[in-house]
């Protein structure tokens, strides 16, 4: 029994609505207009991917958190338990955009990237 | 690099680094003018620092950045510039001092310092409709906050507004934020859209909403908050098609925050003291297709101008505004001739209102449609001349909604001698304008 599936392609903003049809193995996509929302859509009929943007805590900083980003896309039904492991995460001030700030989470092979630059607290 | 505060003197002031103001800070400066950029926060960069999710510059730099990302990369363009930046600044008053400059009071912790500017560029941004805006009934407790604010007080100072949260409205960053309180640990009830259609793109809708299994109410809408010192419940209701609440379709639930997402508002007073008259549509300054307002030697760019959606278009705005401003400072004033660009049925608002029709830029009609236009639409830009419609630009779309900015690119050349310019929308399954 083939399932259809009715999605926004989330790659830009011009949210195309997909149509993911689904056989078996057999995998069609339409209503992209470009070739990233064709790879979106077969993926989302797989096992769709996110990327993780949060913050972490920060030691010595100008301010309290750190923006970051995994380095690449996780499974969407893992991003709680990133969040849940990112917890315990304190970095130490001064970082760079671009850090590395946690390695490997949960064994995904990811790693969380800082994403804006943080100075040491000024101390008056 | 800062600047010593006594009095100075300048060819073009900015106001404001968010995006805007730095891309209209580097463009006035590489245009040949000496540029003061002002910002009343301690760091450049404006909202986009506590924009952590990503999403931006995928026009401007083909790649899916955060907000910080972002602004930093506008932040380096900035600092090689040369111009100069006074941060934890702001300006109380701006005044004009005959007819080809400006004077602005500027006050820092380091004094109050007299700037004398030739051309000024407001990219001062937007601010958040608040409860004071919206009709709800009961109680004030605490626990009511902008989207804005949770987003601040999440992304920024590491702080939980709460542990069970309702969200009024579906603009973008209330969407967002369910998302952000949801990967918080936070319990996110739903989103509650008093319209028919969610106010904010649909890719939020569904990476935001859908991915988590955040509920969407459309056409309800919070009717009283409940709760003496900390928010303990709320009302929702379904509304008719006028936007009231239909009786005995009320819902109560229990919440301790409730967070309002019904819009921004272009942040303008210090222009409108200046005489710049606003648009009633777009709630900030008519502009030209230099970002040049009615007041002359007063430029504005970004979302003080209109609230875009894109990040990339708001640094487009301020490169236009800043080149523009750079060669009316440097230059002395130049003649404008003003014919004015109207939005036909069927629009929200056009930007820009006029075409200076003296100005060698040309740039582009950013537009919003007032309704979704499911079938999609053919957009065209004519030129009226008496009862004549003679089109200049035309361009085909999808899909039109309310949410998502559109742009029609000028043509190279515009006739002169035109009455006006229109922009006239023709739907697809030939239906008309039913708002
Ligand atoms: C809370 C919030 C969240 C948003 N989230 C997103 C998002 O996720 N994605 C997106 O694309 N867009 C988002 N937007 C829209 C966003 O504002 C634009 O993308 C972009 O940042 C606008 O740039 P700007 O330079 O016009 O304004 P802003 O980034 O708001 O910058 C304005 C700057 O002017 C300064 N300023 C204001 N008044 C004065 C004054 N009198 N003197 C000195 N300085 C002054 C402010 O401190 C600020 O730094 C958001 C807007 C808001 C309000
Ligand atoms: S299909 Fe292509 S154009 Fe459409 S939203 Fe996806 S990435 Fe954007």
């Amino acid at each position: 029994m083939p399932e259809t599936l009715n999605l926004t392609c989330i790659v830009c903003p011009r949210g195309c609505r997909l149509t993911v049809v689904k056989d078996g193995d057999a995998v069609s996509v339409s209503g992209h207009a470009c070739p990233r929302g064709e790879a979106y859509g077969r993926q989302e009929a797989v096992c769709p991917l996110r990327s993780l943007t949060t913050t972490v805590r920060a030691d010595g900083g100008a301010r309290p958190r750190l923006a970051v980003r995994s380095s690449a896309d996780l499974p969407l039904s893992r991003l709680l338990d990133a969040m849940a492991a990112l917890d315990g995460v304190v970095v130490r001030a001064p970082v760079r955009a671009g850090d590395v700030v946690a390695r490997d989470i949960l064994g995904l092979g990811v790693d969380m990237l800082a994403t804006d630059n943080l100075e040491e607290a000024r101390h008056e | 690099m800062s600047v010593g505060l006594q009095s100075m003197e300048t060819d073009v002031v900015v106001l404001g680094a968010g995006p805007a103001g730095l891309a209209a800070a580097v463009s006035a400066r590489s245009a040949g003018a000496r540029v003061l950029l002002v910002e009343r926060e301690d760091r450049v960069g404006g909202i986009l620092k506590q924009c952590v999710h990503d999403g931006f510059g995928l026009e401007k730099f083909r790649e899916r950045l955060t907000g910080p990302e972002y602004a930093l990369r506008e932040a380096d363009a900035f600092r090689a510039s040369g111009a100069s930046l006074l941060t934890e600044a702001y300006v109380t008053s701006a005044t004009r001092s005959g007819d080809s400059s400006f004077l602005l009071d500027c006050v820092s912790p380091r004094g109050v310092a007299q700037v004398r500017a030739r051309a000024l560029v407001m990219a001062t941004g937007c601010r958040e409709r608040t409860d004071r805006q919206v009709f709800i009934h009961g109680d004030r407790p605490a626990g009511i906050f902008t989207a804005g604010l949770a987003q601040y007080m999440v992304n920024v100072q590491g702080l939980l507004p709460g542990r069970r949260a309702v969200i009024l409205g579906s603009g973008d960053i209330g969407l967002i934020m369910a998302r952000r309180l949801t990967l918080e640990g936070v319990k996110v009830e739903g989103v509650y859209e008093i319209k028919s259609e969610p106010s904010g793109l649909a890719r939020n809708v569904r990476q935001c909403l859908e991915d988590f299994g955040i509920p969407l109410y459309l056409s309800t809408t919070v009717t009283s908050v409940r709760g003496r010192r900390r928010v303990e419940g709320v009302t929702v209701a379904a509304v008719d098609g006028r936007s009231r609440p239909i009786p005995g379709t009320e819902r109560e639930l229990a919440c301790d925050t409730l967070i309002l997402s019904v819009g921004l508002i272009p942040e303008n007073e210090l222009a409108v003291s200046l005489g710049v008259p606003l648009d009633g549509a777009t709630r900030g300054p008519r502009v030209d297709q230099n970002m040049h307002t009615l007041a002359d030697g007063v430029f504005a760019c970004g979302n003080a101008v209109h609230v875009n959606d894109l990040a990339d278009y708001v640094s487009e705005s301020g490169r236009v505004a800043g080149g523009a401003a750079a060669a009316w400072a440097l230059g002395g004033p130049q003649a404008r001739d003003l014919t004015p660009l109207r939005a036909g049925p069927g629009f929200l608002y056009a930007v820009p209102q006029f075409v200076d029709v003296l100005s060698g830029e040309r740039g582009s009609v950013f537009f919003r449609s007032n309704a979704t236009v499911a079938a999609g639409a053919r957009v065209s830009l004519g030129a009226m001349k008496d009862d004549d419609r003679r089109e200049l630009a035309a361009k085909t779309y999808p899909v039109l909604r309310p949410p998502e900015l559109e742009r029609l690119v000028l043509p190279p050349e515009l006739p002169s001698g035109a009455d006006s310019y229109i922009l006239d929308m023709e739907r697809m399954d030939g239906g008309g304008n039913d708002a």
